[in-house]
């Protein structure tokens, strides 16, 4: 496998041109859409490492995308979420089940009692109270789904810190979805083609027989955008999204300032995502 | 030896035929479920395991109850247990037969389920399950034919082979140990997350185990001239005894945490399991007849055995006992354990599981095949005790 | 030999019962299949010919590990052209009718690939248009 790939490397180099270096790009799918955000310097310092040969996974931190859910903007404009899981399922190719039984959901809502079982809900603001609170993958950065499952067909991306799926290596056994503490993983109980709306021609769909769940957009950052959900929330900051490990990205500015919560965080998975009350 | 199965009374023949046509109702219910998909099972997003990996976890308890016969045996030189210790190496081997059978069953790529081989993954309980479950197989298929092929001959087995007599006894604990580690290890999962699973899961074993392997004693007394021993017999019965009573001891101590401790999580499926579990207004309480008849049958078996008579004098009696049991345990650990876990889910909703007609099928078929299995092997090793006896 | 008249015709049975698929079509092959170019006229591939014919499913496991695995998900440029790492991105931008180009040999060999069960062709895609 490993001759064939240098060798296509080897004609690809003449016929195709693999943009700029591969490394540079790894660096780049994984954060451009955090560059545009707050200037060169910490970006074009990583770049460098890259280009250099350093391999990102050795540097004392790697990046770690997270995402901040601002619930005072979203309880303003409530629309916001709905948008926001409505680019998602659009992106993403979700199939729309009337049943709750077979449901697949990336980001979906829920109340906060719901999304905060650990938390009071005894005379809570009737503000958090009325609203309904964005759910998603928590990219954990101890994920015990990776942990459980026997083919490393979810695992943690170590160039991002996503937790990733490979659909093709998936052999259904839902092990990760006995292990996610979070109920973020959807199982295909059946063919959800004939439950896809509309297609997005840039995204696969999947399959019967496997679990699926929000990948923070990878495929979109590769592009240079921002996740789908982020774009939809776009100028409100609603919801932030970039590198936890930087010191200088927007969402570490908005961390520094604001005090967040994590769902169920005395379990140790060290969740990505912070909401804002 | 195998030419023993080919001959048999009628009623051998009518059993394999009954329980070849449940085979063949498990498999046209497997076709509909390959072909269409997990769908075909109450399964949902919520309880994501159900019946399969329910019946799996007990039969590896079964499978794993053997050893109960081998231990005193080949390690204390109990010499009662001379005559059953085969049926204990055989129940093993049906056993797991099952228990692979129900995870490809489970399994939503069923193709794919070498992964676990291709790309082996050593943090995953799974894959140890593979190697323990595939070795106790290995171990049980080769010491049992390699002891009757010597009995048969009339002389003693090969030294070589009591490294892998020994060696099955570790791997028994271990095949339920990691089988209770699939679940114990799951963070927010409160009702399995118990460090007592593994003991619990182990004593409910020893107990189903050896009860099944006396009501097969029984009635092989009746139809196959097979007689296991009063001594044997008795001495299994004690076992049995001790085992559940452990197990009912687990279970109470799991029930003082969760209450006493007041823990909404440790306390919520337990009370889904007994009681129902209130929430929004409606009582989710899917379970809890069989829960109750489980405690029922468990102390009403626990009483029978503690009768001298009824384990002694009374065969009916003590088959009864035997299958009052191992049904207490098979609700206790092939129904309540699983789904109960998923009870409230993470997000504090309540879904109930009801398994389909065609789960049913197919769960069905593979307990059918487990057992046409254990006749075959059944009927070798008493074709065998019969020609020495001769 | 012992039973030799039940072994002898037993084994010429075996024989004509495994070979079934070569005698019953005549010892003929069938057809080769010719696999459509692209309809775009695009003449360059990602490697050449006789490489993706043999090879093109390597390729297409390495892209995959590539983009999922690897957080490679370096671009592809083809005369000036630019194609993402994948089948949906990259190969069926050219080779867009699956049904005359991937399904011809496919049939032919008698391979099933599970490609398309999650990748959608361009026809499939167009069947439910995304409109934003």
């Amino acid at each position: 496998m490993d001759t064939q790939r240098r060798k296509f490397l080897k004609i690809a180099g003449v016929t195709a041109l693999a943009g700029i270096g591969a490394p540079a790009l790894v660096r780049l799918s994984s954060s451009t859409a955090l560059a545009s955000e707050h200037g060169a310097p910490p970006a074009a310092e990583h770049a460098a490492a890259a280009a250099h040969g350093a391999p990102v996974e050795t540097a004392p931190q790697g990046v770690r995308l997270g995402m901040v859910i601002d619930m005072r903007r979203i309880t303003e404009q409530p629309e916001l979420l709905d948008n926001a899981i409505a680019a998602c399922n659009a992106a993403h190719n979700i199939p729309q089940f009337d049943n709750r039984k077979s449901e697949v959901k990336w980001i979906w809502k829920a109340p906060f009692a719901n999304v905060f079982p650990g938390e009071s809900s005894y005379h809570l603001a009737k503000s958090v109270e009325k609203t309904d609170f964005a759910v998603l993958c928590n990219h954990c950065d101890d994920p015990p789904c990776v942990r459980a499952c026997p083919t490393q067909a979810t695992f943690k991306v170590k160039e991002n810190g996503i937790v990733a799926m490979d659909y093709h290596r998936c052999i259904g056994c839902r092990f990760c979805m006995a292990a996610c503490p979070y109920g973020a993983r959807s199982f295909n109980w059946e063919d959800p083609r004939p439950y896809i709306k509309k297609y997005n021609k840039d995204f696969p769909s999947r399959m019967r027989g496997v679990v699926e769940k929000c990948n923070f957009c990878g495929e979109r950052l590769a592009l240079g955008q921002e996740p789908a959900c982020v774009e939809a929330c776009q100028g409100t900051g609603a919801i932030v999204f970039g590198d936890l490990n930087d010191a200088q990205s927007e969402i570490r500015q908005v961390l520094d300032k604001e005090f967040t919560i994590q769902r169920n965080a005395s379990l140790g998975t060290k969740p990505s995502v912070f909401y804002i009350v | 030896m195998i030419e023993k199965t080919l001959k048999g009374k009628p009623a051998y023949w009518i059993w394999l035929a009954f329980l070849g046509m449940l085979m063949a109702v498990g498999a046209a219910c497997y076709a509909r479920q390959f072909l269409f998909g997990l769908g075909m099972t109450g399964m949902s997003r919520d309880v994501s395991w159900g019946l399969y990996i329910s019946q799996f976890t007990f039969l590896v308890g079964v499978a794993a109850g053997g050893v109960m016969l081998v231990l005193p045996y080949y390690i204390h030189d109990f010499k009662a247990f001379g005559k059953i210790t085969i049926l204990g190496e055989f129940l093993a081997i049906a056993a797991i037969a099952m228990c692979l059978l129900f995870i490809m069953a489970d399994l939503g790529q069923p193709l794919r389920a070498l992964n676990v081989v291709l790309h082996p993954t050593p943090s995953s309980m799974l894959f140890y399950d593979m190697i323990v479950l595939n070795g106790y197989l290995f171990l049980n298929i080769l010491c049992g034919w390699v002891i009757l092929t010597a009995e048969r001959k009339g002389v003693h087995p090969p030294k070589w082979i009591y490294f892998f007599v020994y060696l099955s006894i570790p791997f028994a604990v271990s095949i339920h140990t990691v089988t209770a580690m699939l679940y114990c290890g799951l963070p927010g999962r409160h009702f399995w997350l118990s460090a007592i699973i593994a003991p619990r899961f182990l004593a409910s074993a020893f107990a189903a185990g050896p009860a099944l392997i006396i009501i097969a004693s029984l009635i092989l007394k009746r139809v196959a001239g097979f007689d296991a021993g009063k001594e044997a017999m008795n001495k299994l019965v004690t076992i049995i005894m001790y085992a559940a009573l452990l197990n009912t001891f687990f279970v109470l101590l799991e029930v003082f945490v969760g209450y006493y401790s007041n823990i909404p999580g440790h306390k919520h499926s337990i009370e889904y399991l007994f009681f129902g579990l209130e929430h929004h207004g409606h009582v989710y309480d899917n379970l809890v007849p069989f829960m109750w008849t489980s405690v029922v049958l468990n102390f009403g078996a626990l009483g029978l055995f503690a009768w001298p008579y009824a384990r002694k004098k009374n065969e009916f009696l003590l088959g009864l006992s035997c299958v009052m049991i191992f049904l207490a345990l098979w609700i206790d650990k092939g129904l309540g354990f699983v789904f109960a876990g998923f009870v409230p889910n993470p997000l504090d909703e309540i879904t109930e599981y009801i398994p389909t007609a065609n789960e049913l099928g197919i769960t069905i078929g593979i307990w059918a095949t487990g057992f046409f299995i254990l006749t075959l092997l059944y009927k070798i090793a008493i074709g065998v005790e019969h020609e020495m006896e001769q | 030999m012992y039973n030799k008249g039940t072994i002898i015709p037993g084994l010429i049975i075996f024989v004509l019962f495994v070979t079934f698929p070569i005698w019953f079509n005549g010892l003929k092959a069938g057809d080769l299949p010719k696999p459509e170019l692209p309809p775009g006229g695009e003449k360059k591939c990602v490697m050449p010919v006789e490489y993706m014919r043999a090879n093109h499913m390597q390729l297409l496991n390495d892209w995959r590990d590539n983009v999922l695995r690897d957080d490679n998900r370096a671009v592809v440029e083809i005369e000036g052209k630019k194609y993402r790492k994948g089948l949906q991105m990259a190969c069926m931008q050219c080779h867009s009718n699956k049904e005359k180009f991937c399904d011809n040999c496919h049939t032919y060999a008698a391979v099933n690939p599970y490609c398309w069960d999650c990748h959608l062709t361009p026809k499939e895609a167009a069947s439910k248009e995304e409109t934003h």
